[in-house]
């Protein structure tokens, strides 16, 4: 009950030392100061909520040299003076058990971040004192109205800071939020989900009113066979899809052919046309309002990270550029295994684009004679690796589309796609938007994506689910 | 049987549980409960018999949840003070206190008899956290040497996940319990390339509520697995496609656990059903007023709740609630006859359910989250002198067997799912005739479950499962079993998936 708890930077500094001390070659010490509070409704009332703070030390420790380097890790929750000495010591003894890592580099060198002394950032339940009575106003007047609204609203900081033996001292507070709702009426439904920063921008009752519009279209209900279907498929749908194709861009699994990006006999297909469209996925850390951490941070090693890269600057990276393939996410060790030059290390936010491309999806809408509109995806997983094909279903809002407008609901499918072909097929795009993934924007938040029109989008059979 | 780790022990468990009850009822919970938890985590990865990562992590942490005014309020924190507690049961009532306009409904809890300073220990022999990391890396380096030595593997990825997680549990009600648990979750694939196309053969082997003694030999035959490996991918790599079409299905249980996880375990989640779980994971066709009603699944379909299942990943002593583990009946004769509920749905919904206590599903995957209604071990019981796999084989004329999973997906309200495999065999007039591949099967949970024409003996009986069953917002991970016995299923659509492709 006495333990002495440590500041991020004593535990850095004190961390760094104890190890020195202990004969490690290298050390990098990350802390992860974190909190977030939440709440949840469902049925017009409130089911859950939660503030929570967590803390957590990452001693990654290092012994021998160059390509004889080992490493190891221990990450630790509630650290305190006395268990940082046992962590430390800890990751030593499990470098010293291990053999050399293949990922073996020298530590990254840098400077000190000037908010380096600053203390973490922290959210609270105050966050929502705009945000908590609008909602239970759009709770009361959709109780009066006869719909059911189910949702969750979250926000959380995480402020990381990354310390080395080689002089590298990293601080970076990042917030993140985000609002996900879903209403109902007998059996219909729609879904409307945003990402934010602060909670400032974010009125549940103008995301209760596009709930409502959405609701209305299904004033009349459609029967659509299963089959391929010209289909608008929003940014938040677009993003549910491409958010798959961003995780697969792993330099190292596609050099050793096993996914959509190797190419048949050997080798990575960089360079590859993978679209006939001036198609553009690209990241960047500082792109205003998807903001994300500007280091890389591994507290293990894999096909495109490396524990031994902790720090390493994150640049702007073009992905896929003019519908062809430029880079795969790397660590430093991949890019000589593949023969790139430069690490490409993964970013925390992606931007899809076209070029050329401008209007909104009702834009989109208006420009088809007949179609579906899919506001949503879900359930999505890998049938087929080599071809990136996705199952999923859609769910809570599929809409018919007749000379232009939206004529009605349709019932739900079930998809074989592969977001890949999509980039190759579509015949439409809209203006790239801040967007927000159903399924993955819990955790892939940060995204920008336009609308797609695609000529013919598998729907494989129908849901009968609403 | 190993003992409750001492260094939990010696945490002041009773200390902190007391201050912070006590400020919570100060602060007028009508009800509270504080949980102590440690969850010491690793994972190994080898990649081409290298080690690739190996990470060690422990997670300890406190939580308060409190009933204040009748309205839910929770907090957690990391550090072990006795401030530390009172601040978190007065973070909870302050959520309980600003999350009350928005609270329709007064929270009540199902009884539940008080357990005084209990404690319980799963089934394990090995602590995996006892073993030197480099005896562990030396297994797992043997493994993967074995299947990268055999012609036609190109790579070899193997990880290891391990837990060992302790819980102090405190209520206001005068419950406590401490209880430790112990799971580990293998995965060996072996890659190959042909000349156009790569496919891979992982194996079956489940994550299970086992030591490390699961790597070794004790509950899963890995040298018979592992010397097969190599031969199953080579058959696969040179199979013909699939023809798409209707097919009886003869489904192994290390490919039938996760169509029961889909179709069976979430869809009898009462919260799903009543819509707690609309806005994420989604509800379930299996809604409450069909309870004894709904036609699930043929008349030998029975299918059992479980927290005590030896070597379940969902076994425990007592849930987040101080609840005491329980076995009960979800489908019986092919009708829904029960939920999966807590203490909150059991207290609602008591009319309907006609119990008026929970069954023991609440859980909470870290002292950082709040606990949720989560999955039992649901499993589909054998006939009790049922036939083998080969009598069921021998039953089909034009057929497939499916072994090992792979893909899977499933709607909102668990009705449409579709599944893939490791190994898909051509049956021919009631014989095995070589692999398949390209292979998924779609169907409705209601026609498909309806469809099993029989299911298999004890001896088939298998204890498959999941590590990272998602649900809730905040997502939260859960582990859970699923046994069954192969079963035999007439008439389900099978799916070329190079042809829905486009190619």
């Amino acid at each position: 009950m006495t333990a002495v708890q440590l500041t991020p930077q004593d535990t850095v500094e004190r961390g760094l030392a104890l190890a020195a001390d202990e004969g490690a070659d290298g050390c990098v010490v990350l802390v992860a100061e974190t909190s977030s509070t939440n709440l949840r409704w469902a049925n017009n009332t409130l089911t859950t909520n939660g503030a929570m703070r967590g803390s957590n030390v990452t001693v990654i420790a290092t012994v021998g040299s160059g390509e004889g380097t080992a490493a190891g890790v221990i990450g630790r929750s509630s650290v305190t003076e006395d268990s940082l000495r046992e962590i430390v010591s800890a990751a030593i003894a499990t470098a010293r058990a291990a053999g050399p890592a293949e990922d073996a580099r020298p530590l990254v060198d840098g400077t000190a971040s000037p908010d380096w002394d600053l203390e973490p950032e922290e959210t609270s339940v105050s966050v929502y004192e705009k945000f908590a009575p609008s909602l239970g106003e759009s709770l009361k007047q959709a109780s009066a109205e006869n719909r059911r609204l189910f949702g969750f609203a979250d926000h959380e900081v995480v402020t990381l800071y990354v310390g080395s033996s080689t002089g590298l001292r990293l601080r970076q507070a990042l917030p993140r939020g985000y609002v996900s709702s879903t209403g109902k009426v007998g059996a219909h439904s729609a879904w409307v989900g945003t990402a934010t920063r602060d909670f400032t921008d974010v009125d549940p009752l103008a995301l209760d009113t596009e709930l409502t519009r959405r609701l209305g279209w299904a004033g009349r209900t459609v029967s659509v066979d299963a089959g391929r279907h010209p289909t608008i498929l929003p940014p938040a749908a677009v993003a549910d899809l491409v958010t798959y194709l961003y995780w697969v861009l792993d330099g190292r699994d596609a050099f050793e052919g096993q996914t959509v990006f190797s190419k048949p006999g050997g080798g990575t297909r960089i360079g590859d046309t993978l679209s006939p469209q001036p198609v553009n996925l690209h990241s960047d850390p500082a792109l205003a309002g998807l903001e994300a951490f500007a280091f890389a941070v591994a507290r293990s090693s894999g096909g495109s990270s490396s524990v031994f890269d902790n720090g390493l600057t994150l640049a702007a990276t073009d992905w896929i550029r003019g519908g062809k393939l430029e880079h795969l996410m790397t660590s430093r060790y991949t890019a000589d295994l593949i023969d790139v030059p430069t690490a490409t290390p993964g970013i925390d936010n992606y931007v899809l684009s076209v070029d050329g491309a401008s209007g909104s999806t009702d834009d989109l809408v208006a420009g088809l004679d007949h179609g579906l509109l899919v506001t949503c995806l879900w359930y999505i997983r890998v049938v087929e690796p080599q071809t990136l094909l996705l199952t999923g279903l859609t769910r809570d809002g599929v809409y018919l589309v007749e000379n232009g407008e939206v004529t009605g609901a349709v019932n739900n499918f079930r998809f074989n796609e592969s977001p890949v072909d999509l980039l190759a097929r579509f015949t439409a795009a809209g203006a790239t938007v801040p967007s927000f993934s159903r399924e993955w924007g819990d955790y892939f938040s940060r995204t920008a994506t336009p609308p797609l029109l695609i000529p013919d989008y598998n729907m494989s059979s129908v849901s009968q689910a609403n | 049987m190993p003992d409750i780790d001492a260094a939990f022990l010696a945490l002041p468990r009773h200390e902190l549980a007391a201050a912070a009850l006590q400020r919570a009822r100060d602060l007028g919970a009508t009800f509270a409960e504080f949980r102590l938890e440690r969850i010491r985590s690793e994972s190994i990865s080898l990649r081409d018999s290298v080690l690739e990562s190996a990470k060690d992590d422990e997670d300890l942490g406190l939580a308060v949840r409190v009933i204040h005014d009748g309205t839910w309020g929770f907090a957690a924190g990391v550090a072990l003070t006795a401030d530390e507690a009172v601040l978190l049961a007065e973070q909870a009532v302050h959520m309980a206190q600003v999350s009350r306009p928005i609270n329709a409904e007064t929270i009540e809890l199902a009884d539940e008899p008080v357990y005084d300073d209990v404690s319980w220990i799963s089934s394990y022999e090995i602590d995996p956290f006892s073993v030197p990391r480099a005896e562990k890396v030396a297994l797992l380096t043997d493994y993967s040497d074995r299947l990268l030595k055999a012609d036609g593997v190109a790579h070899v990825s193997v990880h290891v996940a391990t837990v060992h997680e302790c819980k102090f549990y405190e209520n206001s009600a005068g419950t406590s319990y401490t209880q430790q648990r112990v799971r580990i979750g293998p995965s060996i694939t072996a890659h190959g390339v042909a000349e156009d196309r790569f496919d891979s053969m992982s194996s079956t082997a489940p994550p299970a509520g086992r030591g490390w003694e699961y790597m070794t030999g004790t509950g899963w035959n890995w040298d018979d697995e592992l010397a097969q490996i190599p031969g199953w991918l080579a058959e696969k790599l040179a199979a013909p496609s699939v023809e798409a079409g209707t097919y009886d299905l003869v489904i192994d249980p290390s490919n039938l656990w996760l169509t029961i996880h889909e179709s069976i375990g979430h869809a009898t989640e009462l919260d799903r059903a009543l819509g707690y779980e609309a806005n994420y994971a989604g509800t379930s066709f299996a809604t409450l007023d069909q309870l004894g009603t709904l036609k699930y699944g043929s008349p030998v379909m029975h299918v059992t709740g479980d927290r005590t299942a030896e070597h379940g990943l969902s076994t425990v002593g007592y849930d987040d609630e101080g609840v005491a583990a329980q076995q009960w009946d979800l489908v019986k004769g092919g009708i829904l006859v029960g939920y999966q509920v807590d203490r909150r749905m059991a207290k609602k919904n008591e009319d309907v359910l006609g119990a008026p206590r929970s069954n023991g599903c609440a859980y909470a995957d870290s002292s950082g989250h709040i606990p949720i209604q989560r999955m039992a071990n649901v499993s589909l019981q054998p006939a009790a002198d049922g036939p083998s796999t080969e009598e069921l084989i021998s039953r089909v004329q034009n057929g497939i067997y499916i072994v090992g999973d792979r893909s899977w997906s499933i709607d909102m309200q668990r009705y449409n799912f579709q599944f893939t495999g490791q190994r898909f065999y051509k049956i021919t007039n009631g014989k095995l005739d070589g692999q398949l591949r390209d292979v998924a099967y779609q169907a409705t949970t209601t026609d498909f479950w309806g469809s099993m024409e029989a299911v298999g003996g004890p001896q088939t009986y298998v204890l498959g499962g999941a590590l990272n069953c998602g649900k809730a917002q905040p997502a939260q991970s859960g582990a859970v079993s699923h046994g069954c016995p192969s079963a035999l299923f007439r008439g389900v659509r099978i799916l070329n998936t190079t042809q829905e492709a486009g190619r």
